[in-house]
């Protein structure tokens, strides 16, 4: 039998309990002339296990506004919980949404808040900036952060950045004698690049899969929404009448 | 001056252990080698043994083969499922093969499955779990109908159906509620490919395809992706490069045909070859 007395006496023990985990998936955003496509995979994982084949990444903040945010899930989920929070709190303030390149500083600020206890994830925002144009907002944990064209962030990160830097970018690639690459592509050319990438994560990465919400937000009145018109299995998310508009694409995803 | 003994004192050599422990401490840990995350399966019926197995390979969270063979050649009438590391149990399983051909040579007779569970047992206890295989042992012989399951240390059992590999509790579950004592062969073959599918939806180590193989006592009928519910979906581009895309610094070509010229210095009194 073991030794009660000699158990109470001998040296506090210290249990390591580790408060994070990580969820999986996958997200990326690439941004166009006058719009921006958010992107992410449905699946929750851990381990070798699925948690849910439905934890959706991708959510509309505003009308002009997208978040995507990948890692430790429950975070994830807290962190837009109260971002969507402060984004109330400055309608009511102000009485209209926020730009996001505000929405950009603030959630810098919210992230390095927790500099020592931070929320384990990776966002994406993606959006309409004031001037029209479509922008995407990368961060890392503690809130450092970039405007880009485009970003994979998540599980399969290394697998889909070099694809979109080859194709987004044109890196690696010479253009032909007499002509240039194009800055920006059409939204039509964006959608499939985001639909090949996905399917092809999910090829080679365990933990992407089971379902796609692509999100895509377009500036006012732009001749954008041609590219989504033979879209299969778009919906329009938008709530104002004469302003940016967001639209939602779903898809399947492979299940195994 | 002594001589170090030139012999090997009995037992096992732990003369690394120093050295790769100050080389793991360093950042230089042992290579890690591709594990089959896996889900592999087999099940007794009236005439026979069925088993079952997935089709991925991974390293780590990447999908390192698409539809890989996990059921193994071992004689006419036993085979066996592998999961842990690829190399292992491709080389345990081709290596006791090899072995039980030439004991049934030597015996003249058909082999039979406790020979193969007892050589690859023996072999994996002798190695005391380094080699990371995980085996299903399945076939007939003049004894009737055997099942095994083997752990990379060298223990063993004999049931009615088991499962094994990261989706071997998927599979399980399967077989607890479906499996019945002296099942025809199409139900348990149905059976098998319920376990395993269960295996590929809810287990990130295990996916693609279905491998099934039925053993009787006269017949083995190897059924290779007899279900493939994971087909790759048409992509939505065509990602073709323009010729001259990749940049280059210099350009050498060179004649891979060697022009020379023949001379035939004549001496009147070569052989004739007419």
């Amino acid at each position: 039998m073991p030794d009660t007395l000699s158990l109470s006496q001998s040296q506090p023990q210290q249990h390591a309990f580790n408060p994070y985990t990580e969820n999986g998936g996958t997200i990326l955003a690439i941004a166009g002339a006058d719009f921006s496509v958010i992107a992410g995979d449905t699946r929750q994982s851990e381990g070798y296990n699925i948690q849910t084949r439905y934890a959706p990444k991708v959510f509309r903040l505003t009308d002009k506004a997208v978040l995507a945010v990948n890692g430790f899930a429950a975070d994830g989920n807290m962190f837009v919980k109260k971002v969507r929070q402060r984004l109330e709190w400055y309608r009511h303030a102000h009485a209209k949404d926020m730009p996001i390149r505000a929405i950009a500083r603030l959630i810098q600020t919210m992230l390095y808040s927790r500099r020592f206890f931070p929320y384990y994830v990776y966002n994406i925002l993606g959006g309409i900036e004031e001037d029209g144009t479509g922008a995407v907002y990368s961060f890392d944990p503690v809130g450092s952060y970039e405007r880009e064209a485009c970003r994979a962030a998540g599980a399969a990160q290394s697998l889909v950045q070099p694809f979109l830097d080859n194709q987004i970018y044109f890196k690696n690639q010479t253009p032909a004698p007499g002509t240039s690459f194009p800055r920006h592509l059409p939204l039509s050319t964006v959608l499939s690049l985001v639909i090949d990438s996905f399917t092809s994560a999910t090829e080679r990465h365990i933990e992407v899969g089971d379902g796609l919400e692509i999100y895509v937000v377009l500036a006012k009145n732009s001749p954008s929404i041609q590219g989504l018109r033979d879209v299969r299995g778009v919906s329009e998310l938008t709530s104002t009448d004469d302003g940016e508009r967001v639209f939602v694409v779903r898809r399947e995803l492979k299940k195994d | 001056m002594a001589q170090p003994s030139v012999y090997r004192s009995a037992g096992f050599d732990f003369s690394n252990q120093i050295r790769n422990n100050f080389l793991a401490e360093k950042g230089l840990p042992l290579p890690k080698a591709t594990s089959t995350g896996t889900t592999i399966v087999g099940c007794l019926f009236k005439d026979g043994i069925v088993l079952g197995a997935d089709t991925r390979a991974t390293e780590g969270d990447i999908v390192a083969d698409k539809n890989c063979e996990k059921i193994h050649y071992i004689t006419e009438s036993i085979r066996c499922c592998g999961a842990g590391t690829a190399a292992d149990t491709e080389f345990t399983t081709a290596l006791i093969s090899s072995n039980m051909e030439l004991h049934s040579l030597q015996g003249g007779r058909k082999p039979r499955v406790v020979t193969a569970m007892t050589m690859l047992k023996q072999m994996l206890f002798r190695y005391q779990g380094q080699i990371g295989a995980a085996l299903v042992l399945g076939g007939v012989d003049s004894t009737g109908p055997h099942l095994f399951t083997i752990h990379p240390h060298g223990s063993t059992d004999k049931l009615p159906y088991v499962t094994m590999g990261s989706g071997s509790l998927a599979a399980m579950a399967v077989f607890e509620d479906g499996w019945k004592a002296n099942m025809e062969r199409q139900e348990a073959l149905d059976l098998i490919i319920a376990a395993i599918s269960a295996g590929i939806f809810n287990d990130l180590g295990s996916g693609s395809n279905v491998d099934a193989c039925i053993i009787t006592a006269d017949h083995t009928e190897m059924l290779r992706n007899i279900e493939m519910p994971n087909q790759r979906v048409q992509k939505e581009r065509d990602y073709k490069f323009r010729r001259g895309t990749t940049a280059w610094t210099k350009e050498d070509v060179r004649k891979l045909i060697v022009e020379e010229q023949i001379t035939t210095l004549t001496t009147g009194d070569e052989m004739d070859t007419s």
